[in-house]
């Protein structure tokens, strides 16, 4: 067989489940990112907060995840996520529902609690809270440098018109601070799009988990890493032009030197 | 009465309802929890059946039980929780006995046992491990097995080991074959079969079954099981029928069957069959 | 959280440092060295010499790395009776050579655009300065655009090293028993995620300490014009700047 039927949409092609995959890592990988843009704003917020509890916290939150492999954080939400809520829902189940009378959980939902100890999220779940929570931390980072850009002067303007807080968000801050965190926020998009990668070790049948599944089939591990790779490299072509055209529309307001 | 008691005693009337229908259940429909992607354990074919070692199993189970086998096919994730949820009765998906496992339900006897060997070269020195074709206990067997892997220290001294890592291989390299041989352990089995392939590793320890279906391959033409088969104890205590803590009557109705298939070599005729090794557990 | 399991757990972690410090160490060091010579390419006069550190640079930033690493050692390993007869087997039969071979061409990619951006940041006249002082090429390459050039790149290069720390980890995936890897076989022998987390990270987080210290210490090293007693620098000059190209200028580093 070729190396074209292999990779072809024929009976014997991997083409569709190649394809298959891919949709799968575009998928997590936005559910990833998703999920890290609201873990960032809520961090950068705590890092710009007065409150010198939530900077430490904050602080925290980023040293860590951006200086720990992401392998392990896959880990630690793959073995133990399930391992903490198995631990909840056995309370919740066994003890807690007890406590709260006959309407136990069990009788409304049998499956979750008749399983003491087996509670299994879903691989994407658990592959897409992994990478959200790494995300944030990077998104934090571009979220927070973007705000110091903003110059105080249109603050003080705005409140000088008497704009209310919401309302200087929103027109003020919200837009030109996105602006500004366009390219940080392409870079960071970038890494979660290769770390989904990670989560082919959880079992997820993404691309590089599908490539594995075909090179083992067909002995032939040399081609469909190209072509894994090879489709990592079109994702990221294709958001680098859509990042480039978002940016140039969201900056068309500022001089350029 | 408020609305709320209200229906915490209709939600528990309704209970104790299900639970009197539960224990007058005679079992003549027993529905049962499958995987579908277990080859040759359980498997789904081109027309969407699924077939393999354990449905043969299973219809011959239920005809000694005089009830009906209904098969349902369940992810492996949830395939615990299902069964505990109702969706069917047992489950037989190729699971091993495990402690952990019985917190959450009950086995019947084993109606199989998964061993494991060696696979290396055909004319590589390790071929001429001691046991091969033998199956051995870890527990009943363990003077035999102490002699085994005596005999089998000076052949894997210093060679490359590739296993899964993360499973019951690594304790039992532990506490049999510590410092013996240079351990590499892969995230999956298809990954230590292309790393044997290549010869980057000397052998693979890996169960047998898994070991006999990738050596029926072209590419694997020239590699051999080598070795007794291990199980029992750390290893496993056998393929059994996985039943809910609340079924006892159901679980004497398996064991029974399973005792009689086991007797009349049923079970030793379907791992053939399906295996090409025994795969029967000892009485 | 159960303190003494907490203790071996450590212990046992500890034991993969030296590896991981190896793959580091070995990886950065070829990557500084072939990152250099991919700058010098990107900037090349030749458009076919810029065209092919460009691809090189796309194709290493846009894949992931674990993919690299696969293609390396399982792809490769599809052509092993090939690499048997040309002699080169011995390299790639080895997860080791791989995993320091993966992450030496990822690191290099990387590295390049980085010491290009500092390399470009050297200003002109100092160059023109080193000149009229009748350098060689390589002197003035050596006493004035390398130590001026490392310096701006250095804080973006001690961030590469970090994520170089974080990116041995995948050699795991390729049987090596480093941190992660010891930490994913502790993991699921007692499914106790959280412990073994907490002690993995902890090891990490002081590799990246040291790491940042001491990539702060060569910075301080090879900015002596800052360290000048700031009276001094208030009275000649009050612009910094002025005192770098002063410094620099005279060979004073």
């Amino acid at each position: 067989m070729t190396i074209f039927e292999l990779i072809g949409f024929g009976p014997n092609g991997w083409g569709l489940a190649m394809l298959l995959a891919t949709a799968m890592t575009i998928a997590l990988a936005l559910c990833g990112f998703s999920i890290g843009c609201v873990i960032g704003v809520a961090v950068a917020r705590a890092k710009l907060s007065k409150s010198r509890l939530a900077v430490v916290m904050a602080d925290f939150y980023t040293t860590v995840l951006r200086g720990v492999p992401d392998l392990l954080v896959i880990y630690l939400f793959y073995f133990g996520l399930s391992q903490f809520l198995s631990g909840t829902v056995t309370f919740w189940c066994a003890d807690g529902g007890f406590l709260l009378g006959l309407l136990q959980p069990s009788a409304i939902t049998p499956g979750l609690c008749g399983s003491r100890g087996f509670i299994e999220l879903p691989r994407f779940l658990i592959g897409s809270l992994a990478l959200g929570v790494v995300s944030g931390a990077y998104q934090a980072e571009v979220f927070r440098g973007a705000y110091g850009v903003l110059s105080r002067g249109q603050i003080e303007a705005a409140k000088a018109v008497g704009m209310s807080p919401f309302l200087m968000f929103r027109r003020i801050i919200a837009p030109q601070v996105l602006g500004y965190a366009i390219p940080g926020l392409a870079n960071v998009w970038q890494l979660t799009l290769k770390e989904s990668a990670l989560v082919s070790v959880i079992g997820l049948v993404e691309i590089l988990r599908q490539s594995q599944i075909a090179a083992n089939s067909t002995f032939k591990p040399f081609y469909f890493y190209v072509v894994a790779g090879s489709l990592y490299l079109a994702i990221t072509a294709v958001s680098t032009y859509g990042f480039s055209r978002v940016e140039q529309h969201s900056l068309r307001g500022i001089r350029r030197a | 009465m408020k609305f709320s008691s209200m229906l915490k005693v209709v939600v528990a009337s309704t209970m104790l309802i299900a639970g009197a229908a539960q224990a007058e259940n005679k079992w003549e429909t027993i529905r049962i929890g499958t995987e579908g992607a277990y080859k040759p354990w359980n498997f789904t074919d081109a027309s969407g059946t699924v077939i393999g070692f354990e449905i043969d199993l299973a219809n011959s189970l239920c005809a000694r039980m005089n009830a009906k086998c209904e098969i349902v096919a369940q992810d492996w994730d949830g395939i615990i929780p299902a069964l505990n949820g109702g969706k069917y009765d047992a489950i037989m998906a190729g699971m091993n006995i495990t402690d952990n496992r019985l917190k959450a339900i009950d086995f019947s006897r084993p109606y199989a046992i998964s061993t494991a060997s060696f696979g290396v070269p055909k004319d590589s020195p390790l071929a001429a491990l001691a046991g091969t074709g033998k199956n051995l206990n870890l527990e009943s067997d363990a003077e035999e097995v102490k002699k085994v892997i005596e005999e089998w220290k000076p052949l894997l001294e210093g060679k490359t080991i590739g296993f899964q890592g993360g499973t019951i291989i690594d304790e039992f390299f532990e506490a049999y074959l510590k410092d013996v041989f240079v351990l590499r352990g892969y995230k999956t089995t298809e990954q230590h079969d292309l790393d044997l392939a290549a010869g980057r590793i000397d052998a693979i320890f890996a169960a047998q079954a898994a070991l006999t279906s990738t050596f029926k391959r072209p590419e694997f033409s020239d590699f051999v099981i080598a070795g007794a088969g291990i199980y029992g104890d750390i290893m496993g205590r056998g393929i059994a029928v996985g039943l809910r803590k609340t079924d006892p009557d159901l679980k004497a109705k398996f064991d029974e069957a399973i005792q009689s298939a086991v007797e009349d070599g049923t079970i030793e005729q379907l791992s053939q069959k399906w295996f090409g090794l025994s795969m029967t557990p000892k009485q | 959280m159960d303190m003494s399991y907490m203790v071996d757990v450590f212990l046992e972690l500890l034991s993969g440092v030296p590896l991981t410090i190896q793959l580091v160490a070995t990886s950065t060091a070829a990557g500084m060295i072939l990152g250099l010579l991919l700058a010098f390419m990107r900037m090349s006069s030749s458009a076919a010499v810029r065209l092919f550190a460009q691809t090189y640079i796309f194709v290493f930033r846009g894949t992931p790395l674990l993919v690299q690493i696969f293609l390396i050692y399982y792809g490769l390993g599809q052509f092993h009776h090939t690499l048997q007869d040309i002699g080169l087997w011995w390299f790639f039969r080895e997860p080791y050579w791989c995993a320091i071979l993966a992450l030496t061409l990822n690191t290099t990619a990387y590295t390049g655009e980085i010491f290009r951006g500092g390399l470009q940041s050297v200003p002109f006249p100092m160059i023109e300065a080193g000149r009229a002082f009748g350098m060689s090429r390589f002197v003035l390459f050596r006493r004035i655009v390398f130590p001026i050039a490392l310096r701006q790149a250095l804080p973006a290069y001690s961030n590469e090293i970090i994520l170089m720390i974080k990116a041995t980890s995948l050699a795991s995936i390729v049987t090596m028993m480093e941190i992660t890897g010891l930490a994913y076989k502790l993991i699921s022998e007692t499914f106790r995620a959280v412990e073994v987390f907490v002690c993995a990270a902890a090891i990490y987080l002081v590799l990246t300490f040291v790491i940042t210290r001491v990539v702060q210490g060569l910075e301080w090293w090879l900015s002596p014009h800052l360290r000048r007693d700031p009276k001094w620098m208030m009275r000649r000059d009050g612009d910094r700047h002025y005192a770098k190209s002063q410094a620099a200028s005279s060979g004073g580093l």
